[in-house]
């Protein structure tokens, strides 16, 4: 409930109108974002001070208009509606004035107090473009305060007038705009059915109910309904009996003489004086002729390219520093626990367990506010949309939209990436299916994680090929990523493209602090709500590859074959026999020897130890299955251990094959170690690198598949499906190759 | 003077919009961009692969995939 000297105010307009700038202009660091619930939009709230009144402010997402067609529009008009703002400051973009004016009649329509804020009243002047406030809040009968979100200019005016205008608790005054001779009596006549059973008027104002049946509003209808059937019909069959009036007399909707007469409305009101253009405006704006070369046939998309593969080494060169020294910091800490705790389960559990699954949280932060820079600059500079509007035509053909390049490229499109950030960066995009679809086969890319294991299967089978082998498999990803988006779009996202119609907002420098909120919130965001699921469940894994513990009487077996070795060792050697023996001892040799058959017997009681945990008996039992693919038990583990983070990969093949972890010539040694065994050939590794590219998407990922998509299920889909897929692949690989004789 | 729809419209050329036969989610979103009969509109440009097309109206530019445009017919000016 809201306190006495307290007022809720909501912030809308058009997007690129400078209201987030507006927003965070005012509220400065004292915001914080959160989600609608059970959606995944944002909604940003902060709040600000005002000679001893505070006002709560809630930035409501950009929209056009009103209507009830995407997830922002519906918040938008819920939250107007439902938690009733005291006031509504609307920001409209001044040199782009009668559009921007479309939502501020919806709002006034609607009835609630509005406040218009007058923005880029310098960039419209720069533009030739003249506004008389006075003259147009005069008209409008709202206040009207010219600002420049940017600079901060008339903020303090704009903060006075909304403090004062709240603090009278108008009543709502709906506006009522005439839509002629064929729409204004039929209104009437609705209107007053609508009031005489006090139809939906608790929530809506009734001529706004009517005008919704006319447009044949989806979520006012159902409403409706529900809550009187019989006059919801009546006023149904009186919308359609207008609208057949309609078609057969203009050819034309109620909707579309509804949004005539709003244009014309807003005409009206700039005439004679509210808005002048000097001859300035026809001229050709800079941002257009940026666009002649940024946008042009031949130059556009190589330009392009250059720009992405930019943001990509941005992302990922820059972020290794931070990433490296988070890393060398989480193994300090580790080897320290090391050395000062007892060995057994609780070390197990605090280095393997906590400090491993903390650090992987940790690990990705400096990936994801590098991404979040990269993307908001692009974002805030208008270049995002160029992108979209030059590559729509090849990614529509797969049923994406041109945004969805960027999650793409983040996500491993050009190999390297991660897809943490790739499926965050899907945020961009605003329509829903297109947008399920490029997170859901984003995973597919070869993310960073993957890359060692590659280049270690390709190490042992394909000596001297591997840039080949790299290329290859990006092409690979690409191909496959693009191809199941289409059979999703055809299948499960199946539906008509949502409209493109995108505006390509002008050219802007974006503000440093401007940038650097947004990229904070995001990704305080992540450490927040994915950081705490992905530790839980590192430590589930950690449990399964744990549990059980190898029975005591094996326990006691490789103890004593120890106990053996040691006691061949002089005395004063035995606590210094894991460090490296120092080359002046005389028995250098022996001891080295000694040491390295202790070693021997550590490997083999891990293996053991894996092949008895839950994860060594799944992978056991799945082999099954797995022989389709030529995988057995060791590799089926490893990709087991690959789930929570898709680096333990290599370091648990390591322990499968009892070669021990930890060192750096692991990936070497495992990898001759391989090419050695009979088992073992090149369609094997092939049909495993495949799979690898595949499958499930690492435990990091998966939490943000579901963060984003709003729904567990969607994470658990990512799950099953990915993985059905690398399974069929990497069988119909390796048995087709079988078949060519490939396998030897 | 001819009325032509979006789609066939060259590079530069200008007109006014006469018809906006759309409904549904692509009318209305066509008509929340402004894009309503008696608008002016220039054609800015296209997009590397010719589609989608860019136009100038009411101030700000506006692209949209050719086969929204099929949706929209403009009455061209002489000589434009």
């Amino acid at each position: 409930m809201r306190k006495a000297n307290e007022y809720l105010i909501a912030l809308a307009g058009n997007p690129n109108c400078g209201k987030t700038t507006l927003f965070n202009a005012i509220t400065g660091a004292r915001q914080h974002v959160g989600n609608y619930p059970g959606i995944t939009v944002e909604k940003k709230e902060g709040f600000y001070l005002f000679n001893g009144l505070k006002l709560r402010l809630v930035d409501l997402p950009g929209t056009y208009s009103l209507t009830a067609y995407s997830m922002e529009e519906l918040v938008a008009r819920d939250f107007l509606v439902h938690e009733r703002p005291q006031l509504v400051i609307n920001i409209v973009d001044a040199s782009n004035l009668e559009r921007n004016l479309y939502l501020t009649v919806q709002l006034l329509e609607l009835g609630i107090p509005v406040v218009l804020a007058l923005n880029m009243v310098d960039a419209a002047a720069s533009r030739g473009i003249e506004i008389d406030a006075n003259e147009l809040s005069r008209r409008l009968q709202v206040p009207v305060i010219p600002t420049v979100a940017r600079t901060g200019k008339g903020k303090e005016e704009l903060l006075e007038v909304t403090a004062g205008a709240a603090s009278e608790n108008h009543q709502w005054h709906p506006l009522h705009i005439s839509y002629g001779a064929d729409i204004d009596p039929v209104l009437d006549r609705m209107e007053a059915e609508i009031n005489a059973s006090a139809f939906l008027i608790d929530i809506y104002p009734a001529r706004w109910v009517a005008l919704k049946y006319l447009e044949a509003d989806e979520q006012v209808l159902d409403k409706g309904k529900k809550v009187n059937p019989e006059l919801s019909k009546r006023l149904e069959a009186i919308a359609n009996e207008v609208a057949d009036h309609l078609e057969k007399t203009l050819e034309t909707y109620p909707e579309a003489i509804i949004a005539d007469h709003r244009y014309g409305f807003i005409s009206a009101l700039l005439k004679s004086g509210v808005l002048q253009k000097s001859n300035k405006s026809d001229r050709l704006y800079l941002s257009d002729q940026i666009d002649q070369i940024l946008t042009s046939r031949f130059f556009g998309p190589l330009i392009m390219l250059l720009i992405l593969y930019v943001v990509y080494k941005f992302t990922f060169d820059y972020s290794a520093y931070p990433v490296g020294w988070l890393e060398s910091g989480f193994s300090a800490l580790s080897g320290f626990m090391e050395s000062v705790l007892p060995p057994g389960l609780i070390k197990s559990l605090i280095v393997s367990g906590i400090i491993d699954g903390v650090g992987g949280v940790f690990s990705f932060i400096p990936l994801i506010l590098f991404m979040f820079f990269a993307i908001a600059f692009l974002e805030d500079t208008g270049y995002l949309a160029r992108v979209a509007y030059m590559l729509d035509r090849v990614f529509r053909t797969f049923g994406l939209h041109g945004s969805s390049v960027m999650a793409y490229i983040v996500s491993g499109g050009i190999a390297g990436g991660c897809a943490v950030p790739g499926v965050m960066a899907t945020r961009t995009l605003r329509s829903p299916r297109e947008r399920l679809a490029t997170l859901l086969t984003a995973p597919f890319m070869n993310c960073g994680a993957k890359l060692p294991v590659f280049a270690m299967l390709i190490a042992a089978f394909f000596p001297a090929k591997h840039a080949q082998m790299m290329f290859l498999l990006t092409i690979v990803s690409w191909m496959l990523a693009l191809l199941f988006a289409r059979l999703l779009r055809w299948t499960i996202l199946r539906g008509p493209s949502t409209p493109f119609l995108l505006e390509l907002p002008p050219y802007r420098m974006p503000t440093l602090k401007g940038l650097l909120i947004h990229t904070w919130e995001r990704t305080w965001q992540y450490i927040r709500k994915a950081g705490t699921i992905i530790l839980a469940l590192s430590i589930l894994f950690w449990a399964l590859m744990t549990f059980p513990t190898l029975p005591e009487s094996q326990k006691s077996r490789f103890e004593a074959e120890r106990a053996l070795l040691l006691d061949q060792v002089p005395d004063d050697r035995r606590n210094s026999i894991q460090t490296i023996p120092s080359t002046t001892d005389q028995s250098f040799e022996e001891i080295s020897s000694l040491s390295q058959r202790i070693d021997a017997v550590n490997r083999t009681e891990s293996q053991a130890a894996l092949r008895n945990s839950y994860a060594g008996r799944i992978g056991t039992y799945l082999e099954g299955v797995s022989r389709w693919c030529g995988f057995e038990w060791r590799t089926n583990v490893a990709l087991l251990a690959g789930f929570p983070a898709k680096e333990l990969i290599i370091s648990t093949l390591g322990t499968a094959y009892s070669l021990g972890e930890a060192s750096q010539e692991e990936e070497i040694s495992l990898s001759r170690r391989l090419a050695e065994d009979p088992d073992w050939n090149r369609l094997r590794a092939f049909a495993l690198i495949v799979f690898i590219m595949l499958y499930a998407p690492c435990l990091a990922t998966v939490t943000c598949i579901v963060k984003e998509a709003g729904a567990l299920k969607w994470g658990l889909f990512s799950l099953a499906f990915n993985t059905a897929v690398a399974f069929l692949l990497a069988v119909l690989i390796y048995q087709g190759g079988l078949l060519l004789g490939l396998g030897s | 003077m001819p009325i032509i729809l979006l789609r066939q419209m060259s590079v530069g050329q200008k007109g006014t919009v006469a018809k906006v036969t759309a409904q549904g989610e692509l009318g209305r979103r066509i008509r929340d961009m402004g894009l309503v009969p008696g608008t002016p509109l220039q054609i800015q440009g296209r997009a590397p692969l010719k589609d989608p097309v860019a136009i100038r109206l009411r101030d700000f530019t506006l692209t949209l995939r050719n086969n929204e445009a099929d949706y929209v017919s403009v009455e061209v000016d002489k000589g434009a």
